[in-house]
């Protein structure tokens, strides 16, 4: 929570000096409490107030920076136990496990597919984050030299063993691979190396004491990147860990436990390991590890993190106006749709998909659905009308007809009489526009 | 230092409705669902009772549904047009915990129904399964209007769930579901206070809180879950937190929402990019499914058998979990 411009001055000297460029302390306080002042402004703030204040308005749960440039990704940063109190920031990443045992070239497979795995949706382009390179025979050092040539990705490293994780870091050099993990039995050792290499580091508690107490050694070792493991693998428990330490770092500012998770899909098949991956989109993990590899099980984990981290109070909108889809020219059909993104690029990709050349017309309903927007009023004849107007599509087009969601079918005709266009009603739903124009389009504008 | 449990000081809890009710108590139910009377968010027994698990209700059309993909129709083909053989199949087969009837025929567009048809589908299932039943109107507020007396009546002593009350439309079936000893269905679009609306407009016609199951238009993965799992969440919060008229046990629409999705039907031929259709609406469905039972929902409504087995396993891990 931020600090009220009360809660700083008590920590300022109080003394109006105005040595900051600003005539008294409680004015500065209340510059500082906006966010337009800088503490450092102050000359005579003793170390002790700069120290609670820069503490107290730290963020609940640090941001963790895995890997460098572009393809950098950025973890935790959450503000809320729920995404309707203000968002999820930073969409968890999902890492696909690579066991280091792997034949070099099914290894070199697995790493390309999961870099160019990528979905498209709602208009725009949603992929993996991090490979996970799991040593599990001894050759991590050997692996990272190959993941580190074909993966565009950032690296998790995953050994439990000190030195091969030396030898892999040292192949990564200055890339910010996450190390995985520093538990009670090699703590000192992968310290230091997450010292030496700048890396980001995750800690392992058998359970949340203990992962409260390495957490905490580490904070006191000068490290500030750390990824928290509970080893909860088991739903249940998983679920009621991964709260409590959200709680935590959140509702209690517990330094320790205000670091994002990570969490390990589990499950007995391809499908299981699905609802385990929604847990822990859904409940707070700031990485996902998985094995699952195919399209048509990370297509639902990736519109699930999607979803979940859909920034609730701004629905994903694209401009009111005139979009064309193929080649329309001036006797192509005009659809009106509303701006919400997902209504926008339904219509779009099944209007591609049927082959079609149109115009849409988008009508800005604030990013609501078409009969969400009906019912809120703002996807009526008139807005419709209006947007018809101004866009310009007349300009564009032969003859003044447009097809209307036919979820909205009783705007047909008020439409008509507010825009002076004709209006065909459409199907229901976008997935029927193919149909529609292959069989009763070219009918429906014949008396035209 | 160790670690402090962090616990809500929750100051109520949610309503417990039970469906169905067994010869001693009046109907000619084998078994009952109870549900709701939770003490905290699902499934964290660190800070609270869930005392009732999340049950699945699967869905029995009246008519023959037209557009299932295969790999859904699959199953039904040889009972769909029967809806007593199909309820019993998805019962002694695919283990539902109820029976959602839909009375699609009814639907004036479509096969136009009589009220007495619709009763003797509903006398029909009700002799063909032991469990409870959620009997569910074509849509069609008039025509609704005119069956639902005669459908109530036909289910009359089971304790049945009536659905749906709208805000627009709920006398005639909460005054069914009064006479005739029911529960019903509250359903609002995805707005808290229109839910509490309807929810008092019906309490005060004498409905009692633990007869009422809310239903707020849900969605699925990918078309809008995220509006329906905070809608959920944010209502669960508000039930905990004290407000009697968001109490009540909540329901999900999952299967018919999952599987009319494109992810779930559309041939890997057209969108290469989604991977082999095979599987691609069970994995929709379950989905969709996982994150409304961690949002907090109490009844499911599902279609796909694997996909209620593979849930049905989650909520057995879920409720199985210890406190910590």
């Amino acid at each position: 929570m931020a600090l009220t411009a009360m809660d700083i001055y008590k920590q300022l000297p109080k003394t109006n000096c105005g040595d900051c460029g600003i005539p008294t302390c409680l004015a500065f306080a209340m510059k500082l409490a906006q966010g337009q002042a800088s503490l450092d402004e102050c000359p005579h703030v003793t170390e002790e107030a700069a120290a609670a204040l820069e503490g107290s308005s730290a963020p609940p749960m640090a941001t963790v920076t895995i890997g460098i440039g572009d393809q950098a990704l950025d973890i935790g940063g959450q503000t809320v136990l729920f995404r309707h109190e203000e968002t999820f920031h930073n969409p968890c990443g999902i890492a696909v496990q690579v066991n280091t045992s792997l034949p070099e070239e099914e290894m070199r497979e697995r790493i390309t597919t999961a870099c160019s795995t990528e979905f498209d949706r709602v208009g725009m382009i949603f992929g993996l984050d991090l490979i996970a390179l799991n040593d599990d025979d001894g050759s991590l050092p050997q692996a990272a030299q190959l993941a580190t040539e074909v993966s565009t990705l950032p690296l998790m490293l995953m050994s439990d063993n000190p030195g091969t994780m030396r030898g892999a870091l040292e192949v990564c050099g200055d890339g910010r691979p996450l190390i995985y993990a520093a538990g009670a039995d090699n703590f000192d050792e992968m310290i230091a190396l997450a010292k030496e290499f700048s890396s980001p580091l995750a800690i392992r508690g058998q359970d949340l004491d203990e992962l409260y107490e390495l957490s905490e050694k580490a904070l006191d070792a000068g490290i500030e990147d750390l990824v928290l493991d509970s080893c909860a693998r088991e739903p249940a428990t998983l679920l009621q860990y991964q709260t409590i330490i959200q709680r935590a770092a959140i509702n209690q500012k517990i330094k320790p436990m205000g670091f994002p998770t990570i969490g390990f899909i589990t499950g007995d098949d391809q499908v299981a390991k699905i609802i385990s991956g929604c847990e822990l989109i859904a409940k707070y993990a700031g990485i996902v590890v998985t094995d699952l590899i195919t399209r048509d099980t990370l297509l639902p984990l990736i519109t699930a993190r999607l979803n979940i981290y859909t920034d609730p109070q701004k629905p994903i909108q694209v401009e009111s106006g005139i979009y064309e889809i193929g080649e329309p020219d001036a006797s192509s059909p005009v659809l009106i749709t509303t701006n919400f993104s997902l209504t926008y690029y339904t219509v779009e990709a099944d209007t591609s998909a049927g082959n079609i050349d149109a115009w849409v017309v988008v009508v800005d309903t604030e990013g609501t659905s078409v009969l969400t927007a009906w019912a809120a009023e703002d996807f009526t004849a008139e807005t419709i009308a209006k947007t018809i107007d101004e866009c310009g599509i007349e300009e564009k087009v032969d003859s003044k007809i447009a097809v209307l969601p036919g979820g909205v079918a009783v705007l047909s005709g008020e439409l008509e009489d507010a825009s002076g266009w004709n209006v065909v009603v459409g199907p229901r739903e976008s997935a029927g526009i193919p149909a529609f124009f292959k069989t009763e389009y070219a009918q429906r504008i014949a008396q035209y | 230092m160790p670690l402090t449990i962090p616990k809500e000081r929750w100051t109520a809890e949610v309503q417990t409705a039970t469906i169905g009710a067994t010869k001693d108590e009046g109907g000619t139910r084998t078994s009952t669902v109870t549900i709701g009377g939770e003490q905290t968010l699902p499934f964290l027994h660190f800070e609270g009772e869930t005392p009732n698990r999340p049950v699945i209700a699967m869905e029995v059309l009246d008519e023959i549904p037209t557009g299932w993909p295969e790999p859904l129709a699959q199953h039904y083909e040889d009972v769909w047009g029967d809806p007593a053989a199909w309820a019993r199949k998805a019962v002694d087969e695919f283990g539902a915990d109820l029976i959602c009837l839909r009375l699609l025929s009814a639907d004036p567009d479509g096969g136009d129904a009589s009220a007495d048809q619709c009763a003797e589908t509903i006398q029909s299932v009700l002799e063909a399964v032991g469990v409870p039943l959620i009997i569910w109107g074509c849509g069609n507020d008039d025509k609704d209007n005119d069956i639902m007396p005669f459908c109530s009546q036909a289910g009359a002593g089971e304790r049945c769930i009536l659905g749906a009350a709208t805000e627009d439309n709920y006398k005639t079936i909460c005054a069914s579901a009064l006479a005739d000893g029911h529960l019903i269905i509250n359903q609002s679009p995805l707005d808290i206070n229109i839910q509490k609306q309807v929810n008092i407009l019906v309490t005060d016609m004498g409905m009692d809180l633990g007869d009422i199951i809310m239903y707020q238009i849900t969605g699925s993965l990918g078309y809008g879950v995220e509006y329906a799992y905070s809608i959920l969440e944010r209502t669960r919060l508000a039930a905990l937190d004290g407000d009697r008229m968001l109490q009540m046990p909540m329901l999900s629409i999952v299967g018919s929402e999952a599987w009319r999705v494109k992810e779930a039907w559309q041939p890997e031929e057209e969108a290469p990019e989604w991977g082999p259709l095979e599987r691609r609406g069970i994995i929709w469905e379950i989905a969709t499914a996982t994150l409304f039972l961690h949002a907090a929902t109490d009844i499911l409504v599902m279609r796909h058998p694997e996909a209620v087995a593979y849930v049905r396993d989650h909520i057995d891990e879920m409720m199985s979990g210890q406190p910590i």
